[in-house]
């Protein structure tokens, strides 16, 4: 019994430990959401008059849309209007070098582990890093420019290659795609921006750092990679936020562009505030993220690992245009406590030869609710598409559910497509064999865990990986009853 | 939830069927339910594809076709149904155009506790009077809602307690009308009570191949604690036909049931089969086969509810689809929170035999239990290349070798039928369907 109160204590201190807020002046656009709102967003960014536009063209076309329903998630309606749509650290100026940057943000990003210093020495990783809508530096962008690799802002990349972004900008996602792409495509802030030229390999990871710092903000980020033909790059993605009892809106876009022969692999890890024990609190996370296989034998992978949020709904899709391209998705989604998430994949087969696999592995625990919803549409053209599907459930409490929302959707005789599902718990058999060889049981849901979900933790780059885990620890803390 | 508003926007109704809910109740003994079900139809209306239940078949073409309501006249006679028998000895119910053909049946001699009839006489029996319109839910199902309130007869069979009857039911649905496009709500109510084993058989042919014809049949199979019902549905109607199908099995507790859906015909076809293990220790089986060709359209829905724990369903949906026609799937299990020690397996096979046919399948899962077994699979692809090649070696030509390699996927979901004589009738009709 007191093992179980101590337990209770652990958790209750330990859930989220990315919960501070850093103290760092910020300047705010007003509440609420008009097309004067857009134009000052536009205004403060200094933006070309297409874009501003492309801004209004999406925020008319997001008033004639409704908010979707679909998703299996319950939460309170968003007020659109009691967002405030653009906030800055202050003061911004440009920046030439680290030293430049704000002490606080420099500190924000240590204790979030993202040393930007230390990084540019050590690690091989380039980071952009975002807090609240504007990125605030972007690390080894001088040594990537050798190579041809624009690696910035997105503000920046506006100024610097308008034509790239011209052409590229809601080219995957337009902003008629959905009701949540559009208020993006509207309003968005910054983001990052990253184009591998003709046959380059990065050298290192890419990466950007998401944070939510300021109290009734939204996060409006959009990221657009595009990876000429025959180059290479991983990207890597991290969120946190402060611990708040108010709900907050990040609402996403991510577009991939993968020309022939060009790989681009994806990665995740989610961990913005879940919201507390009781459910009060959060960052609801409605994101769309796609990329389009555009040339022969192009590939883009996703890798996630979902654990933060109140609520997800988020479905990175592949578009398998070129001849011969890849999609591949893996993800690993834990919910506990009153987390829910609705999430999964889309791989769209339309060019010949055209290969899928989906690897998605959800646990629930708490009261938490976890759902997979993914779509294999194999297109009359697709001839000799393959899919391979895999969604299994593992349920770690009698109050949560698991829910798998497969649709398979075939219009040629040539394709193969399989799915399988599974939903268990963690078998006690595995636990006793555990318990009686001195493992704690705690340690051995861990440990059992953590052997279920290799298959995705084995595709993600190292450092990730080791996140990954201890992520995975700390989320699941406190849920074996 | 918006599902309302999004119904209220794109609500079809054609005025013919508005005009049927509207009219006064054919059964009268049951005015109060058959008149709540015709508001509840004006509500929902007709489906449109933006329904999720309804996303891969549209059947909004029913709001507009000018239908009548089927004739209640009886012209088969004995000699034209024996063509249609599945064994020789099985005990026949005619319902001709919806309406029971006495005349046709052979209901002479029952086996004692075993009553089948019209609802018209039945009304005093107390096992009908529980049952009848009571388990088919017609306040989300809208073709529910629009038989409830204008079927003008119904079928009831009733098995006592402790009967055991080895002899086949069959369910004869047979339509005979050449003038009209016509509408035949069929109603069917079968209940075992406790202990009891029955063989149902529910056939559905059609004599019109030229007027649109619109089936929209509704079954309610009541299983009381320990009883076994086997259920046989062969639909082979012809290509002029919707024939939406709506079947609720209710079980108590260590109650068993096996239900195997054929759908051999019918331009459109949808079937709803909606399993509900309510009490402890219940088994179910659910097993389907369609053989789609030409244009044809084959949708099957099903639901299995798991309420309680310590039970086990199983099942099997197997598609061939051929020429322009197109598969749908959507199997859904719940397993409610209390559901503990809950097993439930789904898995879905499909071939696709031309270029141009279409499957889309949904198996769906959704888990408020942490003790339990459950899994699902679906398959989408074509015949193997390596066992066509294999027996093309050994002297068989390729139709031949095509034809049994479909013959071999089918005849799995055969196997599970338990009455020997009806398992060796329906293996007769789909070889004669493959061929």
């Amino acid at each position: 019994m007191s093992d179980d109160l101590k337990l209770l204590d652990d958790v209750a201190n330990s859930e989220y430990k990315w919960g501070f807020v850093s103290n760092i002046e910020s300047d705010n656009a007003p509440k609420g959401l008009n097309e004067d709102i857009v134009r000052f967003i536009s205004a403060k960014k200094n933006e070309p008059e297409w874009l501003l536009e492309y801004r209004l063209k999406a925020f008319r076309h997001w008033q004639t849309m409704t908010e979707p329903v679909w998703p299996n998630v319950t939460y309170p309606k968003v007020d659109f209007q009691d967002i405030i749509y653009y906030s800055a650290p202050k003061p911004k100026v440009q920046l030439d070098s680290l030293d430049d940057l704000d002490p606080e943000i420099k500190a924000t990003f240590d204790k979030l582990g993202i040393s930007l210093e230390e990084q540019k020495r050590l690690a091989n990783v380039a980071v952009d890093a975002v807090i609240d809508s504007v990125s605030v530096k972007t690390t080894f962008r001088e040594a990537l420019l050798e190579k041809g690799i624009i690696f910035s802002s997105f503000s920046e990349a506006v100024h610097e290659h308008p034509e790239l972004i011209k052409k590229y900008l809601g080219s995957v996602v337009p902003y008629t795609d959905n009701f949540y792409a559009a208020l993006n495509a509207a309003v968005f802030s910054d983001g990052s921006f990253c184009y591998i030229p003709k046959g380059v390999r990065c050298p290192m990871e890419l990466s950007t750092y998401f944070r939510i710092n300021s109290a009734g903000t939204g996060q409006f980020e959009r990221t657009l990679i595009i990876a000429d033909e025959g180059s290479y790059v991983s990207y890597l993605e991290g969120c946190t936020a402060p611990m708040r009892d108010e709900n907050q809106l990040h609402a996403a876009v991510v577009e991939i562009v993968s020309h022939a022969e060009a790989q681009v692999k994806y990665s995740t890890v989610q961990n913005w505030y879940p919201g507390d024990k009781n459910g009060k609190g959060g960052i609801f996370n409605f994101v769309t993220k796609r990329g389009i296989c555009l040339g022969n034998k192009s590939k883009i992978s996703w890798t996630q690992v979902e654990t933060g949020s109140a609520v997800t709904w988020k479905y990175p899709s592949v578009i398998l245009k070129g001849d011969n391209s890849v999609g591949e998705f893996y993800s690993v989604a834990v919910t506990n406590n009153m987390q829910q998430a609705d999430t999964g994949t889309k791989m769209i087969h339309i060019g010949k030869n055209t290969s899928s696999t989906i690897i998605s592995k959800g646990i629930s625990g708490g009261r938490s609710h976890n759902s997979y919803r993914g779509l294999v549409k194999i297109n009359k053209s697709a001839d000799n598409a393959r899919n391979f599907s895999q969604c299994d459930s593992l349920l770690l409490g009698d109050q949560c559910g698991a829910h798998t929302f497969p649709y398979l959707e075939v219009s040629n005789k040539s394709a193969m497509v399989e799915h399988e599902a599974t939903t268990s718990k963690v078998g006690e058999d595995q636990i006793f064999y555990c318990n009686q060889r001195g493992i704690s049981t705690e340690d051995a849901v861990g440990l059992i865990v953590n052997g279920y979900c290799k298959e995705v933790f084995n595709q993600l780059p190292m450092e990730f990986a080791v996140e990954a885990q201890k992520l995975l620890a700390i989320s699941l803390e406190g849920s074996v009853g | 939830m918006s599902t309302l508003q999004e119904t209220k926007n794109t609500i079809l109704i054609s005025a013919v069927f508005e005009n049927w809910v509207n009219a006064s109740p054919r059964v009268n003994a049951f005015a109060a339910t058959i008149q709540e079900a015709a508001h509840s139809f004006l509500k929902q209306g007709i489906p449109t594809t933006k329904h999720e239940e309804w996303k891969y078949t549209n059947v909004t073409k029913l709001a507009t076709t000018d239908f009548q309501i089927s004739a209640n006249n009886n012209t088969l006679k004995k000699v034209d149904v024996k063509e249609m028998k599945v064994t020789a000895d099985a005990v026949i119910v005619v319902l001709e155009n919806g309406v029971v053909n006495k005349e046709a049946s052979n209901l002479e001699a029952l086996p004692k506790g075993i009553h089948i009839g019209s609802i018209h006489d039945m009304l005093d029996n107390a096992v009908v009077k529980k049952h009848f319109l009571q388990h088919a839910d017609y306040k989300t199902e809208p073709f529910v809602a629009l038989n409830t309130a204008t079927f003008s007869d119904a079928v009831c069979i009733i098995a006592d307690a402790n009967v055991e009857m080895e002899t086949p039911i069959q369910l004869m649905m047979v339509n005979t009308c050449f003038e009209y496009c016509d509408y035949v709500p069929v109603r069917i109510l079968v209940v075992a009570d406790k202990n009891a084993s029955i063989h149902v058989v529910e056939t559905f042919e059609s004599f019109s191949h030229t007027n649109s014809i619109f089936v929209n049949a509704v079954s309610e199979v009541v299983v009381a604690e320990n009883a076994k019902v086997n259920y046989v549905k062969l639909q082979d109607d012809p290509l002029n036909t919707t024939h939406i199908n709506y079947h609720r099995v209710a079980m108590a507790r260590d109650s068993y049931q096996h239900l195997t859906t054929l759908s051999l015909g019918g331009g459109l076809v949808r079937n709803n089969l909606n399993i509900r293990l309510g009490d402890v220790n219940c088994t179910a089986y659910l097993n389907g086969l369609t053989v789609a060709r030409h244009k044809q359209l084959v949708d099957h829905h099903t639901a299995v509810d798991h309420a309680m724990p310590h039970c086990y369903s199983n099942e099997l949906y197997k598609n061939l689809i051929d020429d322009q026609a197109q598969g749908v799937f959507n199997g859904k299990i719940f397993v409610r929170k209390d559901a503990q020690k809950t097993n439930a397996f789904q898995s879905n096979k499909n071939l696709l035999l031309s270029d141009d046919a279409i499957m889309n399948a949904k198996p769906q899962l959704e888990i408020f239990a942490d003790d339990v077994k459950c899994s699902h699979g679906a398959t989408i692809g074509q015949l193997d290349d390596e066992s066509l090649f294999y027996l093309r070696a050994r002297g068989i030509g390729e139709d031949a070798a095509r034809a049994l390699l479909n013959h071999a996927f089918a005849a799995e979901v055969m196997e599970g039928i338990a009455h020997e004589g009806v398992k060796e009738k329906m293996l007769d009709i789909l070889n004669d369907k493959l061929k």
